[in-house]
């Protein structure tokens, strides 16, 4: 059987008409009903995820879970250099520096970047890694590489009067490895390490 | 570059070789009108929806009456979302009591988002109300990825149908496109990401203060259900400026591979249900090898540029791969791994900054848009446009054997080879002509982040994406009235103006007798096919834009060799 072909009535008018009555359902359905529905779902299922996987100490929110944080204590491991908003790590304002590899602001940055960590740490006996000294592309990753934890591991436990070794064993334990065993890269969560720290 | 890294884009596409049957069973059979799996629940739904808007889903259209069904239904979507986003601040749902948007941008992030492109030239998590990132902004990531779709379908239907001259009902594909295919797999997978960690509330910005006295305002809204479509939709338009970067978007490695393969899923799927629709599996399979060699090439290309670094940077006394503007969850090889996909496609998403990658590396996403997104592609689009190349291919074949050329059996003639290339020169001529004039405008040049080669690839960049509707970015570029005024007109056209002559050629070719298959056809099915279909993609690419290129990443590249900074 040969479908019908549309007749002339499915003009303009009619198109504008069936239009704008679809755009009012889809827009209930899916741009209302739908984002309502999965809230509702995810706080029964996934309360804590679904509300921001916030951080608490003592009953106070101290962050989340899923954010980075500026650290400037010796005695806590940093995180990277940021780009979002005026100090970094603002989840209001994110974003990397946007800085191509010719460009002279991007190099002047990060050669101050390995001098000031080289200041900070000036027990650090491992190379440098990448990552502390190139900003990321959220502004607020919460993650560093377990090479730049263990970097940092002689301020560390300098600061604290804790054996490097202790210090070392903290972020072992903290280090997450690749999700299901091949994707991504290892890393360290900062807040969570640095949690690990005070809670000792 | 890694075991690792490689053995993740390995897994990855071995994956979506997996769905890629099922999936295109399914779409077949969704398109086709038949009964699905998902029927018992949906079909009640998908005929309230044809009762209230007075739709007749038998009757079927010609491309004619099929096109001027998607402009009006676009017209006030466009208009929609204009006056949202004009008066959000007396709208519910703006805990942060954002403002409403100027005319200008409110124009850009509507044309933008009308067309799948998601171009940005405003941040979310300081712009929009969570009114607007829903109703507004998530609903064009369902009807735009919807529209697409359907017109996939109705260009399958015309290039393989020879009963009838119609292509299909607009609203009966774009309502099976929105029930049967895109909100169950967004219910699913959006609760599979709340669950790893993206924030689905209403909740206003949470205020802590850190332990290390640091105060900060964490970033809340309903992000999960907006970001599964902005993947599964091809759209890319991030709820929050760093897009699949922030955590917020893409917490971990796990989220970043369904993200991926969310982005190709549907694009590859299509090319078997062509294969289904065509009666002959080998003519899907033939795309979709020649996909694959694009986007493997394109992925080997960008990872070992990443993976290599920057030398000017390895100077300083650092070595490794290079890690600006991405994230240390991500790495080199994840990080060009979605890059490569989001631009394959027309997602633009990204997880990492384009405009910090190395020249070459950044090559590569910049490539992938100007080859036309045909690489999977954006949902429908990618197969509605790599069809446009294999008209062609089969003209040029038909000229260098001396036969009419055929596809499928059917004559492809002078008005069919003519819209083709008619939908071929849009891309060039709202790419370049726009960049050549930009590049000379002060009001333009004064929004660019860089300096120099990268300053230029900025600019290119830009309006290759938005003529593609990708809408990633080499996101150095500040928008400002003048770009967002000529960027919406541009991304307009670069939508419209490929899917007119498109769905003209289809149903051009619809109704079309087929003649059967002789030992002197050429077949559109073989290695040597899918090889000639290669070069042109390449060939008509290469003759468009390497100019272009050799003055943005190309020169930046040698420029990086000798330690030149700007």
């Amino acid at each position: 059987m040969k479908p019908a072909i549309a007749e002339p009535k499915d003009g303009t008018l009619h198109n504008l008409v069936t239009s704008f009555l679809y755009t009012i359902v889809t827009v209930v359905l899916l741009g209302i009903v739908y984002p309502l529905v999965m809230t509702g779902i995810s706080m029964v299922l996934f309360p804590k995820q679904a509300n921001g996987s916030i951080v608490y100490v003592d009953g106070k929110p101290v962050g989340s879970s899923i954010i980075g944080q500026l650290w400037t204590k010796p005695t806590y491991f940093a995180g990277r250099p940021s780009a979002a908003g005026k100090n970094g790590y603002d989840p209001t304002a994110t974003g990397g520096t946007n800085l191509g590899p010719t460009s002279k602001k991007l190099i002047d940055a990060t050669r101050a970047a390995i001098v000031a960590l080289k200041k900070a740490n000036p027990d650090a006996t491992l190379p440098v890694p990448m990552d502390l000294v190139t900003s990321s592309a959220s502004g607020i990753d919460p993650d560093i590489s377990p090479e730049a934890a263990y970097y940092q591991a002689p301020r560390v436990a300098k600061a604290r009067k804790m054996s490097l070794d202790a210090v070392n064993a903290v972020v072992a334990q903290h280090v997450h490895g690749r999700d299901l065993g091949f994707l991504g890269e290892p890393h360290v969560n900062v807040l969570e390490v640095n949690l690990a720290l005070d809670a000792r | 570059m890694t075991v690792s890294g490689w053995l993740q884009a390995v897994i990855y596409f071995a994956l979506l070789c997996a769905l890629t049957k099922p999936l295109g069973i399914y779409l077949a059979r969704v398109f086709s009108g038949e009964r699905t799996i998902l029927s018992p629940v949906l079909a009640p739904v998908e005929g309230l929806v044809y009762r209230v808007c007075r739709i007749d889903p038998k009757r079927e259209m010609t491309a004619v009456s099929y096109l001027f069904a998607l402009f009006a239904f676009s017209a006030v979507g466009l208009v929609w979302l204009y006056v949202l986003l004009r008066t959000q601040k007396f709208l519910p749902l703006n805990p942060q009591g954002f403002d409403n948007l100027t005319p200008d941008g409110a124009w850009n992030a509507a044309a933008s988002f009308l067309t799948n492109t998601n171009w940005q030239f405003y941040s979310g998590e300081s712009t929009m109300s969570y009114f607007s990132q829903m109703a507004g902004l998530a609903w064009h990531n369902f009807v735009s990825a919807g529209a697409g779709l359907a017109v996939a379908i109705a260009v399958i239907r015309g290039v393989t149908r020879t009963d009838v001259k119609a292509v299909g009902n607009f609203w009966a594909d774009m309502t099976r496109s929105l029930l049967y295919v895109l909100l169950p797999v967004s219910i699913v997978i959006g609760l599979v990401l709340v669950a790893q960690g993206i924030p689905q509330n209403f909740h206003e910005y949470t205020s802590v203060t850190s332990i290390d006295g640091m105060k900060q305002a964490i970033t809340q809204g309903p992000m999960a259900s907006q970001e599964v479509i902005k993947e599964f939709g091809t759209n890319g338009g991030g709820f929050v400026n760093a897009n699949s970067a922030s955590p917020n978007e893409n917490p971990n490695g796990f989220t970043n591979l369904l993200e991926m393969l969310m982005m190709f899923a549907v694009s590859a799927a299509l090319t078997y249900t062509y294969g289904r629709f065509a009666k002959d599996q080998r003519q899907g399979w033939a795309l979709f090898a020649t996909m694959s060699v694009l986007f493997i090439a394109g992925f080997a290309g960008s990872y070992a540029a990443e993976a290599a670094g920057n030398p000017i940077v390895h100077q300083l006394g650092v070595s490794g791969p290079n890690l600006e503007g991405k994230e240390v969850r991500f790495g080199a090889a994840a990080s060009t791994l979605f890059g490569t996909i989001s631009t394959d496609t027309s997602t633009g998403a990204v997880n990492s900054t384009h405009d910090s990658w190395t020249p070459l590396g950044g090559l590569v996403p910049l490539v992938n848009m100007q080859l036309g997104e045909i690489v999977f592609g954006g949902i429908g689009t990618g197969l509605y446009g790599m069809i446009v190349f294999v008209v062609l291919t089969v003209f040029i074949a038909g000229l260098m054997v001396g036969r009419t050329p055929e596809l499928l059996g059917k004559k492809i003639e002078r008005r069919e080879v003519q819209l083709a290339i008619l939908a071929i020169l849009v891309l060039p001529a709202f790419c370049l002509i726009p960049t050549a004039i930009s590049i000379l405008l002060p009001v333009a040049t004064a929004q660019l982040g860089n300096n120099g080669a990268h300053g230029f690839s900025e600019m290119l960049y830009m309006f290759t994406s938005v003529t593609e509707n990708n809408g990633s970015a080499f996101g150095g570029v500040s928008g400002n009235t003048y770009l967002n005024v000529v960027t919406g007109i541009v991304m307009l056209c670069g939508r419209y103006l490929f899917i007119v002559p498109a769905v003209i050629l289809a149903g051009s070719l619809a109704g079309k007798r087929s003649v059967a298959e002789t030992v002197g056809t050429f077949t559109t099915y073989s290695p040597i096919f899918v090889a000639l279909l290669l070069g042109v993609i390449i060939i008509v690419g290469a003759l468009t834009f390497v100019p272009a290129d050799a003055l943005g990443p190309i020169v930046e590249h040698l420029q990086m060799l000798q330690g030149k900074q700007f």
